[in-house]
């Protein structure tokens, strides 16, 4: 199969569509008729890939982990995301959204966040193409990620901490709606995951798709032509997962998303819609949306993107669970064999793969989707 | 029995009489006398919100009457339940989001819906494009779908959307969420005139309609109004039945001129 657009109306089978007020509906037309029109565009697609490699940093390299796989029995590669600028995936979508932005006339970007990387990365896109930018950040995350915080100011953003609700990373994104729809006329709204209304997640997963078609290029080199046998990264919203999972969806490889066990949308949910999209969701019999708990603010999300969903319900991804006593394991595990410290978002595709006995003798390729920076404060408590 | 929101409407409409609405999150302190305070005090029909986790389309006086509602355990069950024993004689709308509706499956949502005598249904974060089947199933039901128009609504599509509309069309006034504002936006009055040029049901604005004087400008052009969070603020406050009654006869007065 291939990742191809969705549906006209937003769908990826089942999944997707555009379930915000009205009011926003013809902010999202716009952005999907001038997205469309970008993305033909050589002269846009030429602008993307010169930030990206000039001041991203891209390509991120693929490291060969010998000491990990010696210990696990399992040929680990890590596609090096957190050697990006601003140490994640995150930087790709925004440089893509921020230069699409300008080009639609408008002067601010608003965006959520959860751990706080999307929120930096926005922040930074913000500050290269001097653009004004608001953060909504839940108090809660807030308070465990202050660091990130501070280099969201530092860049030049205001950040808002959102009170309501369960106050982290979804009521964030609710806030972050409700700034757009008022705001919508000179605001873009700089989502970061694979997720929301069309045309987002099928926006958000082309930016990232670069992941992918380096990381196949890169693999057949280390490989001799071959491909990994499993193909792994974690899942929030599931951006840098379907970004590594499009270089690979037209081969062999097994393809594994890996969710916070308290947050597992597609693991322990039903359909349901938020957000703007129709897609797995924790939520009670009622439908009322449940909180998800993971030790990672970026992975607390009860919701995922819809292509995930839809990528599930067809049979061509998985989705696991570990949970954060696995995820602490791998953090230091990952830090000693390989002097990689990993954003604990990222130390859950790591989990997986330490914990898996089916991978024994196989080579995985792992988004390793950010770095463990602005995580060590929060591991500090934890490890003593 | 069930009363029609939209031959109600049409039939006031059509005596000459303003339109008005208040909005009262279902499963506060003393929702039900409210209710039954703002029929007495002049409202044509009120419309119920059902509490849900994530109210995007709501400011923070509405966020906070959900979130009491919620922290008193309601549910969408209860909150229908304790409706249907109203008997105001006006006809009653509720307003949620529709992940309620698609949890229980639109067919059992709307059926409930009718069995507790409420006649109408908003969900806001349903737009038109994605209307149809909770259209079919709710109108099969006998309940009718209140569709939003918004200031961004492109021409084309407004006379499909006000056409697909029941009980009445509800035209939002300014773009955002609901909320007390201090000045009547020009959108307000723009949108329900556009809204009259292609549909006679009735049009009422709703978002940013804050004090009489506001819905007394309004209503020179439209035929009606929401009005919610100064009402809901009244109960939040403390002031009870009594301060809904007293809010809801002065809109009453102000848009009868």
């Amino acid at each position: 199969m291939t990742m191809s657009r969705p549906t006209p109306e937003g769908r990826f089978g089942d999944f997707g569509g555009r379930f915000v007020p009205e009011s926003l509906i013809a902010a999202c037309e716009e952005l999907e008729r001038a997205f469309t029109e970008a993305w033909s565009d050589p002269s846009f697609i030429d602008e993307f890939q010169r930030v990206l490699c000039d001041y991203a940093g891209r390509p991120s390299p693929v490291t060969e982990c010998h000491r990990l796989s010696q210990r696990l029995g399992v040929r680990v590669l890590l596609k090096r995301e957190d050697l990006n600028h601003t140490g994640s995936h995150k930087i790709n979508n925004v440089i893509g959204q921020a230069l699409l932005a300008k080009r639609m006339g408008k002067s601010k970007l608003v965006a959520e966040t959860g751990a706080g990387q999307h929120g930096v990365a926005t922040a930074t896109a913000a500050a290269l193409l001097g653009m004004e930018c608001k953060v909504y950040m839940g108090a809660v995350d807030v308070e465990r990620q202050a660091l990130n915080v501070f280099r969201m100011k530092l860049l030049g953003s205001d950040v808002e901490a959102v009170m309501s609700g369960s106050r982290t990373l979804k009521d964030a994104v609710n806030e972050a709606l409700r700034h757009w729809v008022a705001a919508v006329e000179d605001t873009h709204y700089c989502l970061g995951s694979v997720m929301g209304p069309h045309p987002y997640p099928w926006m958000v997963r082309e930016f990232h798709r670069v992941i992918g078609e380096e990381a196949r290029a890169q693999c057949s080199e280390i490989l001799g032509g071959g491909e990994p046998d499993v193909v792994t990264a974690c899942v929030g919203g599931g951006s840098n997962a379907i970004g590594i999972f499009s270089g690979f969806i037209d081969t062999e490889a097994q393809l594994v998303g890996v969710e916070p066990a308290g947050g597992a949308a597609v693991g322990g949910g039903v359909p349901g819609v938020v957000h703007g999209m129709l897609s797995y969701l924790k939520q009670d019999e009622d439908g009322q949306v449940l909180e998800a708990e993971s030790i990672s603010a970026g992975l607390d999300y009860p919701g995922v993107g819809p292509e995930h969903s839809y990528l599930a319900s067809v049979g061509r991804a998985t989705y696991v669970s570990v949970t954060d006593d696995e995820v602490v394991a791998a953090f230091e595990l990952l830090s000693r064999t390989e002097g990689i410290i990993p954003a604990l978002e990222s130390a859950h595709a790591i989990a997986w793969v330490a914990r898996e006995p089916s991978l024994k003798g196989k080579t995985v390729l792992v988004n390793l989707s950010g770095r463990g920076d602005k995580d060590v404060d929060q591991m500090m408590d934890i490890l003593g | 029995m069930t009363v029609s929101l939209e031959a109600s409407l049409m039939s006031a409409k059509g005596a000459g009489r303003k339109l008005l609405v208040p909005y009262i999150t279902g499963g506060m302190d003393q929702w039900l006398d409210a209710i039954r305070a703002a029929a007495d005090a002049g409202a044509d029909a009120v419309e119920i919100g059902i509490p849900f986790s994530d109210p995007v389309m709501d400011g923070p006086v509405i966020q906070e009457a959900s979130w009491q509602s919620l922290q008193h355990g309601s549910t969408p069950q209860s909150v229908v339940a304790e409706a249907a024993d109203l008997d105001v004689g006006i006809p009653l709308a509720v307003m949620t989001y529709y992940n309620l509706a698609y949890r229980a499956g639109h067919e059992r949502f709307a059926a409930n819906l009718y069995r507790a005598g409420i006649s109408g249904c908003i969900l806001p974060d349903l737009p038109y494009v994605e209307s149809g089947p909770w259209r079919t199933a709710a109108e099969a039901a006998g309940v009718e779908p209140v569709l939003l128009a918004a200031p961004t609504t492109p021409e084309h599509r407004l006379p499909d959307l006000c056409a697909a509309s029941r009980g009445f069309v509800y035209a939002v006034g300014v773009m955002g969420v609901t909320g007390v504002r201090s000045e009547l936006a020009a959108s307000a009055v723009e949108i329900a005139a556009r809204c009259k040029r292609v549909t006679d049901k009735a049009t009422l604005v709703g978002v940013g309609i804050s004090n009489p004087e506001q819905a007394a400008e309004v209503v020179q052009v439209a035929d009606g109004v929401v009005v919610g969070s100064s009402i809901v603020r009244r109960l939040l406050d403390g002031d009870g039945p009594e301060g809904v009654a007293a809010l809801v006869s002065q809109y009453r007065r102000a848009i009868d001129g």
